[in-house]
């Protein structure tokens, strides 16, 4: 690796002062991802911050009025031994131990998933399914930004100058609300998804009230696809409500072919991964309180 | 333990290169193979991806922490005793990952196994040995805990 300086400073407001210094440095979470490309020559920087001292970052809070507050640098493993996530947000606690082995789980986190911002992240089609929000801190204060707007192209987020990623937040899940991510992999474990779909619903009295959608590595960003889940609100929860929520998913999806699969198949799986985690959102929300 | 290193060097080469604790194997050197497995505060991590100017203040336990002196540690024993490996390069990262895994759940399915294990790649076993080894070292290190 080139020669580089390391920071860690201990708050917020510390890091967004050494940030506006050096517009060139580059944030490290679990650098699972960020070591990595600095070592293969990707990325290249004079300075690394460490924001894993920062309390804001290291958070992760639930309250059920409020929804979960998820730090950007919280490891998978704090995600998916929390009991409060397991209980709220299954769906969350299961992506998180999807990502890497048990080796990379220990380091790497959803926040750092996000803002790597891999058309094939696991984590972000969940986020968008949960209708999370980003909150950013920055020269100029904090603002939010919603999952779906956060990635802008492969590798590329909204971030501006200076500014850094605090936390996700994730807003409470309604009574009879259930999610699911699936992908498909080749393998068993530690594989990049072919496609993904992760969704979400809320029912009532045997109807889908609401349902969001959105699919990975089918698009050059993750991809949320707001038409497939309107299509389903108001619609009794029937194996052909949900047929065909999958063929709109299905019809916007827009990908490539490359070694991991063809267009072709990306799209029938998009179709198959959408029904199939609508199922399981359905069951959930059926069991849920 | 005190070292000094440049910000640059990731745990592993101050591991091996500049404290000479040289149990720890580097592969793949990007978070593929589990060679480098470490325990950092009692995490397993790829010691490849963690700098070392980040293990200020954590406790980090490498293989030649697992025997206690002369005495080997049962995972140890286990992996001898079913020739869980060949040429034995990946030995160390296989034994520091298991030992986690059984510190924290006694009695791991093989399934529970081959999943906490798939960070960890062996190019001469085809894992089935590996997993027997595991499955006996719990067994009796339950045996021995009853």
């Amino acid at each position: 690796m080139k020669w580089f300086d390391y920071a860690a400073p201990a708050s917020l407001d510390e890091t967004v002062k050494l940030l506006a210094q050096h517009p060139g440095a580059l944030l490290l979470a679990g650098g699972t991802d960020l070591l990595v490309q600095l070592r293969a020559g990707k990325k290249q920087t004079d300075l690394v911050v460490d924001v894993k001292h920062i309390p804001e970052l290291n958070a992760l809070h639930h309250d059920p009025a409020k929804g979960l507050t998820l730090g950007a640098a919280v490891p998978c493993y704090r995600i998916y031994g929390d009991g409060a996530v397991q209980s709220a947000f299954p769906a969350l606690a299961e992506v998180a131990g999807i990502i890497g082995g048990t080796q990379i789980q220990g380091r790497a986190s959803i926040g750092g998933n996000l803002c790597n911002a891999a058309p094939s992240a696991d984590s972000i089609p969940l986020l968008i399914a949960l209708g999370a929000v980003c909150r950013v801190a920055g020269p100029s204060g904090t603002r939010e930004v919603a999952v779906e707007d956060f990635c802008t192209a492969p590798g590329r987020n909204v971030l501006g100058p200076g500014e850094l990623l605090v936390s996700i937040q994730l807003p409470p899940g309604p009574a009879r609300s259930g999610a699911r991510y699936l992908r498909f992999i080749p393998r068993n474990e530690m594989d990049i998804a072919v496609a993904g779909a992760g969704v979400s619903v809320v029912l009532e009295d045997g109807v889908f009230r609401s349902a969001r959608i959105a699919l990975a590595a089918v698009a050059p960003t993750p991809l949320f696809v707001r038409e497939a889940g309107e299509a389903l609100a108001g619609q009794p929860v029937t194996p052909e409500a949900i047929s065909a929520a999958a063929e709109i998913a299905r019809g916007a999806a827009r990908p490539i072919t490359d070694m991991r699969g063809t267009a072709d198949y990306r799209r029938h799986l998009c179709s198959v991964l959408t029904r199939r985690a609508l199922e399981t959102a359905v069951q959930r929300a059926r069991e849920a309180r | 333990m005190e070292f000094l290193c440049e910000p640059r060097q990731s745990l592993l080469e101050c591991l091996r290169d500049v404290i000479g604790l040289t149990g720890t194997k580097e592969g793949c050197n990007d978070g593929n193979c589990g060679a480098c497995t470490v325990l950092m505060d009692g995490r397993i991590v790829n010691s490849c991806l963690v700098l070392g100017v980040e293990a200020q203040g954590a406790q980090i336990t490498t293989v030649e922490g697992i025997a206690r002196g002369n005495q080997l540690h049962p995972v140890q024993q286990a992996f001898l005793q079913n020739a869980a490996l060949q040429c034995g390069f990946c030995t160390p990262g296989f034994i520091v990952a298991a030992k986690a895994l059984l510190d924290q759940e006694p009695a791991p399915s093989e399934e529970r196994i081959r999943l906490w294990l798939a960070n960890n790649l062996c190019r001469c076993t085809g894992y089935d040995k590996i997993v027997r080894a595991v499955e006996q070292a719990a067994q009796e290190l339950r045996e021995v805990k009853a």
